[in-house]
Formats: C-alpha cells, sequence, structure tokens
C-alpha cells in the first residue's frame, strides 16, 4: 500500500477544509498539507448555502447582543465560553474573506451589507446575493490555489483513521479513481467532513452529506456530541427539499395557512407584523425550531394546504416586487420556477418543513480538540459546541472560518511534539486491517441485504420516529430498528465488484456511515427526557434544567448501542431563561 | 391539486467499465418517472433499483455544485437541470459530458480543466495591502456588478463540452478558465492583471477562441464565457497598441 | 492502475455537422469568404483604374454580365447576413455600464443598426 507522508491530513475540502488548509498554509509554508476530499472541493456542500453568514460589524450592533442570540437561539445548550471566542473572531473572519476577494453584497457606500436573519435581534447577516455559501466555498477554494504547500488529494474517500499509542496519526482513504487505498501518516488530523442529513429523506443536504466524519472519529473511540439535536428548515421547496433561504423571510415574506392566516402568531411569535417590513426576532423572523413546530401545530389542527407532495404552508413574497427579489434573491426565484413550476413574484409557493442541519456532532473542546490526542473537527461535522440545541442560521458558515482556522492552529501546536510516528509496523498493520474490511466486502459471496434497501428502510425510520416532534414510544422503536439495520448492514451484498468508480462501493461505505450516525441520534433522543430547542417531546414537553442542561455523548461500540454519557454545559454569564420570541414587548 | 403525472422513459446510458470493456456502449433502462422529475432522478431510479453498477457524480440537486454535467440528448446540460417534461419523444439518451476522457459509465476526468483553472492565478491579487484590522475593502454596487456574473460559474464544464475549439485544440484555456480570470481582473480590488495576461492573452488562451458562442448558450448560470473572452481579447488588443504604437501611454 | 480513461474522438472535418449552432458559426465564417472576395473585387477595381479609362470599363462592363450581378448579390446577402451576426453580438463584447446597471443589449445592437443604416443613406446621397 502507498504510504503518503504528510504533516496534518485534513478529512473535507469544504468550507471548514478549506480554512483550515489555508491556515496552515499561511502559519508555516513549509508544512505539509494534505487536502483530502470524496468530492472535488468546490462540489462540497457548503455550496448550497445560501442565506449568508453572522457577525458583527455595523455600529448598531454589539458582540453581546449576538452572543445573547446564539445562547438564547440555542435553548442554553450552547458552551458560552466557545460562543465568546466564536462572536469575536467573527468579524474577522468575513474580513478575510472580504479581503480575498468574496463578493459581499454591499451598500451604497461600499461598505458590506448585512441582512436579517430569524432569532438575531439586529441584522448581522453577511451576504452574497442568495449564494453565500456558494461564494465562500469557491472564494475558499480559489485562494487555497495560491499555496503549492496545499497538496490536494481530490476524490480520496477516508475509510478509517489510525490511531496508535493513544493518538491519531493519519488515515486511510480510498483513491476513487483507481480503487486503491492508501495510507496517510500524519502528524495530526483535521476532520472537516461536513453533516449527516441524508439519514433522512427529505431533506436539503446534499448526495455527499453522509456523516463520514463523525461516523470515522466515533469509531475510532472519540465521542459524538449532542447528536439527538437536528435542525428542521422551515421553508423546504415541497417536492424534492431545495432549500428556500430564510432570507426570503429576512426580506420580508411571510408564512401563510391555507386560511392565507400569518398563522406564526397563534405560537407565540405574535401580535402580527406589517407586512412587508419584518420586525427581528418575532413572526417569520423567530428561530428555525419553532416556526417548523408551528407548521406541525398547523398541520394537527387541519390548517395547512394539500398538495400532491403532502401537507404544506405558504411563503408569500409576492408583496416584495420582482425587483427585490431579482436582486436579493435570484436563486430562489429560478429555484421555485424551474423545480416547482411556481414563480414567487406571482403566486405563494407551497413550502414544509426539512431536515436542514445537525446541531451535533464531533465532541470537541474550544480550541476544536476531540478527546483523541492529534484528532482535530470543525464544521459541521464538530459540535464545539456554539450551537447548542437550535442553530441560528447564518451562524454556520462563520462557524466553518473560526473553527476550521482554530483546528489548524490546534495542530500545529500538537505537532511541536508528535512529528514523529509511534512505529510504522504498527500503523502499517492498521492500515492492512482497513484494507482487508473493504476487501472483504469484495471477496464476500453471500450477502443478501441490498443497499438501497437498507437506506430506504433507515431514512422511513428516521423520518417516522425522529422527526419535529418525537415520542418516547417513537423513539425506542426507532432503537430497535436501526439496531437491526445495523446487524443486517453486515450481511449486505456488493453488485459491483471492479474497481474505478465504484459508486456502489461507495454507497455501501456511506450507508455505514449513516447507520452508526442514526444510532446515536435516536438513543440521544431517547434518553433525552425533556424538550429543548429542536428536540421536542410529546411525552416530556418541558426543559428541565436541573437535570439535562447538559450534552450528551455518545460513545461507539461495534455490536451494541451506543453508551451515552452526559456533560455539563459551560455556563459563563447568561443564565438559562425564557426564549421569547413574542413581538410585544418590542 | 392534481395528482403528478408518471411516464415511462427510455433512458439509453452510455455504459463503460475500463476494467470490462474496451469501448463505450449503450445500454437502455426503462424508468417509471415522475414529469416533475429531472434526469438526475432517473439515474437515481437506475441506481436504486435497476443497476447499482452504473457510476455517475451528483450532489446538490440544485444546480449550484457542478457535479453533474452530462450530455442529454447530446445537449450539455446539468442533469439535474433537465427536466423530464422537456423530453416528450419519451427517449432520453444520456452520455458522459463531452471532449473530456471517459473514466468510467458517466464519470469523466475532469483534471485537464482543474489544471487550466489553477493556471490563471483564480484569485484575488490585492491592489494595495490592507490589514484585516484596517476593515473591508469599499466596492460600490456597481464595481460589484461590473464582475458579478463572471463570479457564478459553479465549473460545471458544460461550456468545454460545447466549445469545438477545445474539442480541436485541447490546449486551449477555455471558456470557464478564462472568464474566472477576467472576473478578478475587473474586480475594483484587484491589482494582478498583468500577472494572468501572459497566460490567458496567449496563443492557447483568449486567441484560440474564434467566438462560436456555444459556451454562452450552454452555460447553466448564465455566466456568459463567450462575452468574457471578447472582452478579454478588445482589452488585450487595446494592450498591443498602447505597447507598439504608443509606447509612451505605458506607465 | 485500473483506469484507462477513454478519449472519444472529434472528427476534424465534420465536427460542425454535428449541432445546428455549430452549423450556424460555420455559416457566419464562411460568409466571410465573400466579404474577402468582394475586398479583392475592389483591389481589382482599383488596379483596372490605375490602367486607364477603357480597362476600367471593360471591367464595369464585365460586372454588367449575369455573372457580376449573380457574385453582386450574393456577396450583398453575405455581408448583411456577416454584419448581422456579428451586430448581434456586441453587447458581449462591448458591454457598457451606466451607473450601476448595464446599457440593455438590444439598445447596444439597436445603435450598431442605426449607424449602418445612417452609413449606408450617406453613402447612397452622396454618390448620388
Ligand atoms: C441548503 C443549505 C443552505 C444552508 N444555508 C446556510 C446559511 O445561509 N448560513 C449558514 O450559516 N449555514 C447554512 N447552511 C449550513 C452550512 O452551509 C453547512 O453547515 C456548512 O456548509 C458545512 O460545511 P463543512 O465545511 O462542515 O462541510 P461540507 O461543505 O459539507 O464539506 C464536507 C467535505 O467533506 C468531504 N468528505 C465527507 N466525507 C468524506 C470522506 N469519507 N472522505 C473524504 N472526504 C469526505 C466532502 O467531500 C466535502 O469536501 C446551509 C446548509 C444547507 C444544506
Ligand atoms: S462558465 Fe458556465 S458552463 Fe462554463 S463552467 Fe462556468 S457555469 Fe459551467
Amino acid at each position: 500500500m502507498e504510504i503518503i507522508k504528510t504533516d496534518v491530513a485534513i478529512i473535507g475540502a469544504g468550507g471548514a477544509g478549506l480554512r483550515a488548509a489555508i491556515a496552515l498554509a499561511e502559519a508555516d509554508p513549509k508544512l505539509r498539507i494534505a487536502l483530502i476530499s470524496k468530492v472535488y472541493p468546490m462540489r462540497s456542500h457548503t455550496c448550497a448555502a445560501e442565506g449568508g453568514a453572522a457577525g458583527v460589524i455595523k455600529s448598531d450592533d454589539s458582540l453581546d447582543l449576538h452572543f445573547n442570540d446564539t445562547v438564547g437561539g440555542g435553548d442554553w445548550l450552547s458552551d458560552q465560553d466557545a460562543v465568546e471566542y466564536f462572536i469575536n473572531e467573527a468579524p474577522k473572519e468575513l474580513t478575510q474573506l472580504e479581503h480575498w476577494g468574496c463578493p459581499w453584497s454591499r451598500e451604497p457606500d461600499g461598505s458590506v451589507a448585512v441582512r436579517p436573519f430569524g432569532g438575531m435581534k439586529i441584522k448581522r447577516t453577511w451576504f452574497a446575493a442568495d449564494k453565500s455559501g456558494f461564494h465562500i466555498l469557491h472564494t475558499l477554494f480559489q485562494t487555497s490555489l495560491k499555496y503549492p504547500s496545499i497538496q490536494r488529494f481530490d476524490e480520496y474517500y477516508a475509510t478509517d483513521l489510525l490511531v496508535d499509542d493513544g493518538r491519531c496519526q493519519g488515515l486511510t482513504a480510498l483513491e476513487i479513481r483507481s480503487g486503491e487505498m492508501k495510507q496517510f501518516q500524519a502528524g495530526a488530523v483535521i476532520i472537516a467532513a461536513g453533516g449527516g442529513g441524508k439519514m433522512f429523506p427529505f431533506t436539503t443536504n446534499g448526495n455527499i452529506k453522509t456523516g463520514d466524519g463523525m461516523a470515522l472519529a466515533y469509531r475510532a473511540g472519540t465521542p459524538l456530541k449532542d447528536m439527538e439535536f437536528v435542525q428542521y428548515h422551515p421553508t423546504g421547496l415541497p417536492n424534492n427539499g431545495i432549500l428556500l433561504t430564510e432570507g426570503c423571510r429576512g426580506e420580508g415574506g411571510i408564512l401563510l395557512n391555507k386560511d392565507g392566516r400569518r398563522y406564526l402568531q397563534d405560537y407565540g411569535m405574535g401580535p402580527e407584523t406589517p407586512v412587508g417590513q419584518p420586525v427581528l426576532k418575532t413572526m417569520e423572523l423567530g428561530p428555525r425550531d419553532r416556526l417548523s413546530q408551528a407548521f406541525w401545530g398547523e398541520q394537527q389542527k387541519g390548517n395547512t394546504v394539500k398538495t400532491p407532495w403532502g401537507d404544506c404552508v405558504l411563503l408569500d413574497m409576492r408583496h416584495l416586487g420582482e425587483k427585490k427579489i431579482d436582486e436579493r434573491l435570484p436563486l430562489v426565484r429560478d429555484l421555485c420556477i424551474s423545480y416547482l413550476g411556481k414563480d414567487p413574484v406571482k403566486e405563494p409557493i407551497p413550502i414544509r418543513p426539512v431536515v436542514h442541519y445537525m446541531m451535533g456532532g464531533i465532541h470537541t473542546d474550544i480550541q476544536a480538540a476531540t478527546r483523541l490526542p492529534g484528532l482535530f473537527a470543525a464544521g459541521e461535522c464538530a459540535c464545539v459546541s456554539i450551537n447548542g440545541a437550535n442553530r441560528l442560521g447564518s451562524n454556520s458558515l462563520t462557524e466553518l472560518l473560526v473553527f476550521g482556522r482554530r483546528a489548524a492552529l490546534s495542530a500545529i501546536a500538537h505537532l511541536q511534539s508528535h512529528q514523529v510516528p509511534s512505529s510504522d509496523a504498527a500503523l502499517a498493520a492498521k492500515a492492512k486491517a482497513s484494507q482487508n474490511r473493504i476487501q472483504a466486502l469484495f471477496d464476500k459471496s453471500n450477502g443478501t441485504e441490498s443497499i438501497a434497501g437498507l437506506r430506504q428502510e433507515m431514512m422511513d425510520t428516521m423520518e417516522a420516529n425522529v422527526g419535529i416532534y418525537r415520542t418516547g414510544e417513537g423513539l425506542a422503536a426507532a432503537c430497535e430498528k436501526i439496531a437491526e439495520l445495523r446487524q443486517r448492514y453486515a450481511n449486505i451484498a456488493l453488485t459491483d465488484k471492479t474497481h474505478v468508480y465504484n459508486t456502489d462501493l461507495m454507497q455501501a461505505l456511506e450507508l455505514g456511515s449513516m447507520l452508526d450516525c442514526a444510532e446515536a441520534v435516536t438513543v440521544g433522543a431517547r434518553d433525552r427526557k425533556e424538550s429543548r430547542g429542536a428536540h421536542q417531546r410529546l411525552d416530556f414537553t418541558a426543559r428541565d434544567d436541573e437535570n439535562l442542561l447538559k450534552h450528551s455523548l455518545a460513545h461507539y461500540h461495534p455490536t451494541e448501542p451506543p453508551r451515552i454519557e452526559y456533560l455539563d454545559v459551560v455556563i459563563t454569564k447568561s443564565k438559562p431563561g425564557v426564549r421569547d420570541y413574542s413581538g410585544a414587548k418590542k | 391539486m392534481s395528482e403528478l403525472q408518471k411516464r415511462q422513459i427510455q433512458l439509453e446510458v452510455l455504459r463503460y467499465n475500463p476494467e470490462t470493456d474496451t469501448a463505450p456502449r449503450y445500454q437502455t433502462y426503462s424508468v417509471p418517472c415522475l414529469e416533475e422529475w429531472v434526469v438526475l432522478d432517473a439515474l437515481n431510479y437506475i441506481k436504486d433499483h435497476l443497476d447499482p453498477t452504473l457510476s455517475y457524480r451528483w450532489s446538490c440537486h440544485m444546480a449550484v455544485c457542478g457535479s453533474c454535467g452530462m450530455m442529454v440528448n447530446g445537449e450539455p446540460k446539468l442533469a439535474c437541470k433537465a427536466f423530464i417534461h422537456e423530453y416528450k419523444e419519451g427517449q432520453i439518451k444520456v452520455e458522459p459530458i463531452a471532449n473530456f476522457p471517459i473514466e468510467r459509465d458517466l464519470v469523466t476526468s475532469v483534471e485537464d480543466f482543474i489544471t487550466k483553472l489553477a493556471s490563471v492565478k483564480p484569485y484575488l491579487i490585492p491592489k494595495e495591502d490592507k490589514p484585516v484590522s484596517a476593515g473591508e475593502f469599499k466596492q460600490t454596487p456597481a464595481e460589484l456588478k461590473k464582475f458579478k456574473q463572471y463570479t457564478l460559474c459553479i465549473n460545471c464544464m458544460l461550456c468545454y463540452a460545447a466549445c469545438p475549439q477545445y474539442a480541436l485544440v485541447p490546449e486551449f484555456l477555455g471558456p470557464a478558465a478564462i472568464s474566472m480570470a477576467h472576473r478578478y481582473n475587473q474586480d475594483s480590488r484587484d491589482g494582478g492583471r498583468d500577472q494572468r495576461q501572459e497566460v490567458i492573452a496567449s496563443d492557447e488562451g483568449v486567441w484560440e477562441c474564434s467566438f462560436v458562442g456555444a459556451c454562452s448558450e450552454v452555460c447553466p448560470k448564465h455566466v456568459d464565457p463567450a462575452g468574457a473572452l471578447q472582452q478579454v481579447k478588445v482589452a488585450s488588443t487595446i494592450d498591443w497598441y498602447k505597447e507598439h504604437l504608443m509606447p509612451w501611454m505605458k506607465k | 492502475m485500473n483506469s484507462k480513461p477513454y478519449v472519444r474522438e472529434v472528427s476534424k472535418t465534420t465536427w460542425f455537422l454535428s449541432h445546428p449552432r455549430y452549423k450556424r458559426y460555420m455559416a457566419r465564417e464562411v460568409t466571410c469568404i465573400f466579404i474577402f472576395a468582394y475586398t479583392f473585387l475592389l483591389i481589382v477595381a482599383l488596379a483596372r483604374l490605375s490602367q486607364g479609362e477603357e480597362a476600367f470599363n471593360a471591367f464595369v462592363q464585365a460586372l454588367r454580365s449575369p455573372l457580376g450581378v449573380l457574385f453582386n448579390v450574393a456577396a450583398l446577402i453575405a455581408a448583411v447576413y456577416h454584419s448581422m451576426s456579428w451586430f448581434d453580438v456586441t453587447p458581449q463584447a462591448m458591454p457598457i455600464q451606466m451607473g450601476e446597471e448595464f446599457v440593455a443589449g438590444n439598445i447596444i445592437v439597436n445603435a450598431h443598426y442605426g449607424a449602418w443604416a445612417v452609413v449606408s443613406l450617406i453613402i447612397l446621397f452622396w454618390g448620388m
């Protein structure tokens, strides 16, 4: 097996991975950096982000306000020291991107423009029309081309981390083009492999978001944190889950039920605000968890619109007018017309909540370090946690940058004392074991389970039982089912036994990642007997700060369900309070 | 609302596996498609229900990641934006994107494009040094609009598939790479044009372009690469005149 | 290495038959032959003029032949097609930004047609 020696290996070339790579290259041009990604960097799902990235820049704003919004938005499950660090770094990172050429939308005077976003008290979301993530990703990718020390391994699929002597010293990855396994020997590894929304059938997430990074760390023995918190975005296209950004509401779009009522006022987010004059942090600019829950309420009351794609509510943007829609939301208009045949300039758009983001992920500390020495994580696959029980829109893109860079700096610090591999032979043996695991899939001739079939069963289970509102019963059933699927996974059949671009194999491996993550989600959710942020239980409707103001940590077991451990949340200056998104006081 | 319409579609898909085939062949699949589907949905149906060995790239399903460029009935298209209802005949031919070597089935080798993109220095080379702590560079909405369109390129390479010059002269830098150089050249914050000029104003650069215009016709993001290339030609011609006929104009 | 990329050959001679847009392009390119030929004709005219009145008259006479007329008509049609196909793409090559907005493409195209008409009229009246 070819051994590729490097100082830092990064798994994932989305926003977080690219930011980490650039930070490494800038810090020390002599560092050897391996940037490993299962897709070409610009295909990473950061490209799909539309709305924008939050960071305090305007004079009417303050770091404290951003802090309060984030901590309250996260239902006090965020670690406040991490949030504070994040908020401080955010404006610097966004400005840095500007210096790298990101085409942020502008005010007439040439300064960067900001737009309102859900749950934010002040306008602070930097945006590039409604293609913010796309521009961030391409700016980072193109900037990374400046640095010869960033060596890219495009279309390499990471299969296992190599751990020896109690620290992470590399990984194995399949070169998808040849089907050959490679061993990466590294002083430090950063995982930036994105989220895992694809374990659900109806999601804004792209095909690549299969939780691989989380599963890599999890299987290597470092825990996943707060996995039960899965964010539904309130406004997805009903037929395929394509996202209509929160910017739609930020710019003044309103939500209506079948009777044309702005139903959010019936869910503690009223009173109604004037149409086309959105008021921050209330009504349509409430947080995502609350808005998605309100949809569920309308569905229970029979107030939704029936469509061939199921129950919907309506997102009405007609009053914004064609000019504003074309200037601020051109992609949204294009997506609605192309994929639904409806023009938001002329008619309201049917929408429904859609799985969007995982608050949980690889447990890291504020330095982006996991519990496994030498292993760092950043981006959606990590959980620091700044997002707590519910991420505020536009905090994630900023998080990629802040903690992508942080992970790079921590990796450099780790290298100071850990440059030399513990034992070449031990690492090679582990790499060989990883290769054998894949080879076994090829050698096996008696597999009976279909990959697509198991995947469908997993998705159905997640959708039925781990949605916006959950019950103890449903979650118990889901845990049982996912455990069963994990067992049956051992019996999958690979149809394609060739090597070049074997996407059948990729799908098999991705399914394995998703099942591991799905189990952490379901077990975490079953054991969290309270309602907080995006985790809402019909049998435990209140938040339980006394017992559960805690992060959950899921520890992997190859055949059993995970063991769940709890960890105190770091509270520095904001005591848990009431999340009030009514407009009455304003 | 009415029920969703379904239609049986014959998908004729190019297959090529270097380990078992010496040349590409075609395989036809009969797929029950919803009218609202795109070709990518039909491929996913094949992969999940008919033939797990079919290989192709895709991710976002919203025409922004640029992975799923293919030839659909001979036309370069994003499979996620090629709508079934636009193909009335019930027969759709799907092939890998033209002008790139076929690695396997619908997957092509895109290294040539990536190398060319990297060669034009597609990043901001600032006119003036300014530390991050000094805040952002000012840029008016008009200055932004001047280059905005060229930032929209998703690197899908459909323009390369449509370009006969690229087909005939593989050394040609091509539409998207030159457009990206133009994007930075036009950015009010950038001062790197001279550095890029050497590559893009060469024979394999913009002068290989004969303005067929096909790139702009197929570009799914309306980048108008053909326009960008002509503007680069105009600017390069002016450079030449300044240098040779009016040397005093050069600083 | 298992990879063995397959390269599809492109015909150097018939590629343009594969798509209508390539044929359109070829039509634009081919029409320039007529423009070249017409330019050549003008040079011949000059040469004849320099050779004296008689030579020039013979040349004009030749132009009046059916073949000459046919060539002139064909060259005119080709020149018109050629010019129009270029006018239509001028907004791409020479966009004009005024304030924030770009001047609409059809204004630039129409301005070309306008200028063409004016120049043609001037030549026509000046010639008469
Ligand atoms: C539609 C949509 C809109 C959004 N809009 C916003 C927004 O407006 N504002 C905001 O703040 N956030 C938004 N988000 C969230 C945010 O975009 C994501 O959380 C973020 O982009 C994730 O970035 P990342 O770098 O962590 O991962 P990604 O960009 O997903 O990249 C993951 C990388 O890991 C690689 N990878 C994965 N597995 C492997 C493996 N096994 N081997 C090798 N490489 C691997 C992939 O190839 C890829 O390069 C949005 C999300 C979605 C889905
Ligand atoms: S210019 Fe257009 S067609 Fe060419 S790669 Fe970019 S988006 Fe695709």
